[in-house]
């Protein structure tokens, strides 16, 4: 899918929430099935600063697509990742540097988390497009 | 003479904060945030407007009679102030931005003249990092050691530790009066008297027990006393640091600048008396007289009435919280202030606090800016619940059935 479907899909989603309750019920959720990340991912180093719960952010490289795997000890916070990751996963570095981050406006995500979370939700992002630089410029190299 | 206390009626008081009729999320606002800032009433709001309406001018610069108005104002306050921690003098306290700003004063001052290489500085488990990082930098820059106060579970200090910690190497012992985090209040009687008779300064950290607690810096005998306005219905920005005369005698100056100098030349500057040698700059003076009518407002509900009414209301936050089995209290010492530090199992504070929020409960979650104490408890962070004299038991009722929320939500 590409990422501008898979953005507007969350949208739809969750345009039909009524009331906060559901959103976040709706956020609770997808973050308890927010596939594990493999333990030994969770060191220091895949660590996202800026959050107030502990984040962790891994990034695989095929040669083409870039896959990320996410981890937090907040569910909220998981919910959110399995949203990014939904997003951005499995696609090229250029897709992903290309892409819009519309869709959370668009959800109300960053008027109902506070600024010190939302910089949270932007620490995220600015990862994601962060390792999609490294690598594009390692493809760069490579050729 | 003792006072008879009174019974305060928090409805009626609630009138005079108007934020607190606020709507958050289409909830009324229950604010329980206190350690972190207190809301201002009106009468402190009304201050700050009245200054900058009328009387706005450069204080202790101008013969014009703005400036005169403003400069008898601004040191009325220093006198009011003085009055409210007993001060044995006015020119003992010094206007800061704060209580940060006055323990950094007093380690850039004090400390680098006194602190010499292999000397030791104490302070304990349960410091905010305010009272931490000063103290490490100039640890640093001197080559001193740093050494801290163990707790024990319940958060309260470890006083045989103490005792055993507090050789003749120990020059400044900086504590704290009440814990952020924790509600804590320390021993600093008992603390002050075994470190004078060691012959070692102390500094009391009083952010946060200014507005709970009587304080007599004369009765403590602490020689450095630290505060900020905003921790008691003031405006931010402006704090104070109380200092024994004789010892703020002897300290260099701390900025240098404008008001804190007696003549200058190129050659040689000679610096200001007490305790404009350690002001330099153009003061907060507005914040300043907002802060008086802070304490004007504190002294007519009376400081012991509003500790026993606090006391009240953070024992029935206590039990109504303990009433859930789910919920942990951390920071359980016989001696505290209405600052409840919890966890619900299995649910993360962030989790918590946001679907708080979205109930228009404002609460603190996070490591209270005490990492050294979350690690020592072993938790990311907690959910913190601080009172305050117009916070209502219908209020913590309110918490009570959000945390019954949160916990159909994420369990």
């Amino acid at each position: 899918m590409k990422i501008q479907d898979a953005s507007n899909s969350i949208i739809n989603e969750f345009d039909n929430f009524e009331d906060w309750m559901d959103k976040y019920n709706y956020l609770i959720e997808l973050g308890k099935s927010l596939p594990m990340i493999e333990e030994k991912y969770k060191v220091e180093s895949n660590l996202i600063p800026g959050c107030q719960s502990r984040v962790w952010l891994h990034a695989e490289f095929d040669g083409k697509l870039i896959h990320f795997t996410a981890d937090s000890d907040a569910v909220i916070t998981r919910g959110i990742a399995n949203l990014l990751i939904r997003v951005y996963s499995d696609h090229t570095p250029q897709e992903i540097l290309d892409a819009s981050t519309e869709f959370i406006k668009e959800i109300g995500l960053t008027e109902h988390l506070s600024p010190t979370r939302s910089n949270g939700l932007m620490s995220m992002i600015k990862q994601i497009k962060m390792y999609a630089l490294a690598y594009k410029t390692k493809l760069a190299i490579d050729q | 003479m003792e006072k008879q206390l009174q019974l305060l009626d928090p409805m009626v008081i609630r009138k005079d904060f108007p934020i607190l009729s606020t709507m958050v999320n289409n909830h009324p606002l229950v604010y329980l945030d206190n350690a972190a800032t207190t809301q201002k009433p009106q009468a402190v709001l009304d201050a700050l407007t009245d200054y900058y309406l009328h009387y706005n001018a450069n204080v202790h610069r101008g013969v014009h009679h703005l400036s005169q108005q403003a400069t008898i104002a601004f040191e009325n306050v220093r006198e009011k102030i003085r009055q409210f921690i007993n001060a044995a003098s006015s020119h003992e306290i010094i206007y800061t931005r704060g209580t940060t700003e006055s323990i950094n004063l007093v380690a850039s001052t004090w400390g680098r003249k006194n602190i010499k290489a292999g000397d030791e500085i104490l302070i304990s488990e349960i410091e905010h990092h305010s009272n931490i990082v000063p103290w490490q930098m100039l640890c640093e820059e001197k080559q001193a050691i740093l050494k801290v106060i163990p707790i024990h579970e319940n958060g309260t200090l470890d006083m045989d530790a103490f005792y055993q910690m507090l050789t003749d190497k120990v020059k400044l012992l900086a504590i704290t009066h009440v814990s952020n985090t924790l509600g804590t209040i320390t021993p600093v009687k008992e603390l002050i008297d075994a470190a004078h008779a060691n012959n070692t300064i102390v500094l009391v950290d009083g952010a946060q027990a200014l507005s709970h607690i009587k304080v007599d810096v004369q009765d403590l005998g602490c020689d450095f006393y630290a505060f900020s306005a905003h921790k008691i219905y003031g405006p931010m920005g402006i704090g104070g640091l109380y200092g024994k005369e004789h010892i703020l005698e002897a300290m260099p100056p701390y900025q240098g600048g404008g008001e804190m100098i007696q003549s200058v030349s190129f050659e040689k500057t000679t610096y200001n008396e007490l305790p404009f040698k350690f002001e330099a700059g153009t003061p907060n003076a507005g914040g300043a007289i907002g802060f008086g009518a802070a304490l004007d407002y504190i002294n007519k509900l009376g400081i012991d009435n509003i500790a026993a009414y606090e006391h009240r209301l953070g024992n029935y936050a206590t039990r109504r919280l303990m009433e859930n089995s789910n919920i942990r209290i951390v920071g359980t010492a016989p001696e505290k202030a209405s600052v409840i530090s919890f966890l619900i199992d299995r649910i993360h504070p962030f989790d918590a606090g946001t679907i708080l929020d979205q109930m228009g409960i404002a609460v603190r979650t996070g490591n209270h800016c005490t990492q050294p104490l979350m690690d020592k408890y072993g938790v990311p962070g907690t959910i913190r619940a601080s009172l305050a004299f117009y916070n209502t038991e219908s209020e913590v009722d309110a918490l009570i059935n959000g945390i019954s929320k949160v916990e159909q939500l994420f369990l």
